[in-house]
């Protein structure tokens, strides 16, 4: 059993590692800095550091409270609102830019409004592509911060208390005691939206469109390439490759522990 | 003056616990009483961390708790310190900034409690580096620490060793200002401490 068991593991490692493999065996290593100075491929690189990054700052914003709120507060439908928060792990991502443009869109169900009252539109702007990252990129921080607030549990709801009775306002309290017990986690969960954010392709082109240096992200500029200049292809791989890898590494504790 | 009124009953589930005592600043008032007579919720509800169901909680001359005119004052605007039971000693912190969390706190004031429960050697060390001892007396200092008009000890020297149960003695003795509440099971603590004993029995607390 432990024969076929390990032989059957040792395949599937194998069939994860082929692709890399084919990847780096393809790599134009001598000419590789090419196509990473061509103007088209600075301009992916760019939209695309601009939009995960900003959508990892919106994530923190919206998604800490969200955290917060899914562990202390006792709803009603709480397990379902954690479903409706999780979707977007499992929805295929070009539903969920099909549904951002029924929802935000011009004739959306609110970007009727948006556009109406305050003149915003959202689809195919680089708003729109850091709109479509949040959604997908959410819950892996949401999931992170709460699992964390879980765990500490009632000791830390207790420390709270008594931070409290010593005359520190709730605002200090969630300052002082709750984020330090938690920052590790907030950290990993942004790095994991961050890296999500920055692979993000199916809701991207569909609710922000392909427009080079307003809304193509490396991704889509990596599958354009394809068609087109495979070895650009390659070269902008390499750099999703890279930061994947290294949110991989940042995350070793974690993730890949060492013991 | 009066310290700390308290004339009513608060609830949990389908628990109720009444209660009616007063102390005076610099009165010591033992609490005594079988687990689960509600000990802990009666310093949970002067904390500011258990409202009352009704009644009225006075505390440094000022309503803290009264369901019928609705006021409730939160716990920071509360001047309490409490040591609790379990201690709850913030563990990212070092020894002096857990002794100096409370913004009321003073360097000085810090300075001196370390000095005087004999704790300079760990100012810079964690919490999980000291002792049982050790850290019960950070727990009391932090208290103190916040410059309470009213101490609330939860079993403050149970199964300490000789030194530290001296130390606390101490420094508690030395609080001439400070209105303390005292929950043991230690008669010999209660009797050393203590000015007043009450007893919590059936959920009522009477003195």
């Amino acid at each position: 059993m432990k024969r076929f068991m390990t032989t059957v593991a040792g395949l599937t490692v194998a069939l994860l590692a082929l692709p890399l493999l084919g990847l780096l065996q393809r790599m134009p290593w001598s000419s590789l800095g090419n196509p990473l100075t061509n103007p088209a491929t600075l301009d992916a690189l760019r939209v695309s550091l601009i939009v995960s990054l900003l959508a990892t700052v919106m994530v923190f914003l919206l998604g800490t409270p969200l955290a917060w709120a899914l562990a202390r507060v006792s709803v009603p439908g709480r397990r379902f609102i954690r479903a409706l928060i999780m979707l977007p792990m499992v929805l295929p991502p070009v539903v969920g830019g099909t549904a951002l443009l029924f929802a935000l869109g011009r004739q959306g169900l609110v970007g009727q409004w948006l556009n109406q009252w305050f003149g915003i539109t959202l689809p195919f702007t680089l708003a729109g592509a850091v709109v479509a990252a949040v959604f997908v990129s959410l819950p892996f921080y949401v999931i992170a911060v709460e699992g964390a607030l879980q765990s500490a549990g009632q000791h830390l709801e207790d420390l709270e208390d008594l931070a409290g009775t010593l005359g520190a306002t709730p605002w200090n309290v969630l300052r002082r005691i709750t984020y330090p017990q938690v920052l590790p986690a907030m950290g990993a969960g942004l790095a994991l939206a961050w890296a999500r954010a920055l692979g993000e392709f199916g809701a991207t082109i569909t609710f922000a469109g392909n427009l080079p240096g307003r809304t193509q992200t490396l991704p889509l500029a990596t599958f354009l390439a394809l068609e087109t200049n495979p070895e650009e292809a390659l070269a902008l791989s390499l750099i999703l490759l890279v930061a994947s890898l290294g949110v991989l590494v940042g995350l070793r504790d974690r993730w890949m522990p060492t013991s | 003056m009066t310290a700390l009124t308290l004339a009513g009953e608060t609830r949990i589930g389908n628990l109720s616990f009444a209660f009616d005592l007063s102390v005076k600043a610099g009165e010591t008032l033992a609490i005594l009483g079988p687990n689960g007579a509600g000990k802990t919720s009666l310093l949970r509800v002067i904390s500011g961390l258990l409202p009352l169901a009704e009644g009225t909680l006075n505390l440094n001359n000022q309503v803290a708790d009264q369901p019928a005119s609705k006021t409730f004052l939160p716990p920071h605007l509360r001047s309490v310190g409490w040591v609790p039971q379990d201690r709850l000693l913030f563990p990212h912190l070092t020894v002096a900034e857990n002794i100096g969390f409370s913004p009321r706190a003073t360097d000085a004031l810090v300075a001196q409690l370390l000095e005087a429960l004999n704790l300079t050697s760990l100012t810079a060390s964690k919490p999980a580096a000291c002792s049982g001892g050790q850290a019960q007396r950070v727990a009391v200092a932090r208290a103190l620490a916040a410059q309470p008009a009213i101490l609330l000890l939860d079993e403050p020297s149970t199964a300490l060793d000789a030194e530290s149960q001296e130390l606390i003695h101490g420094v508690l003795a030395s609080q001439s200002q400070v209105a303390t509440l005292l929950v043991t099971h230690d008669l010999s603590e209660a009797g050393r401490l203590a000015d007043r004993t009450a007893i919590f029995s059936a959920g009522v607390l009477k003195q």
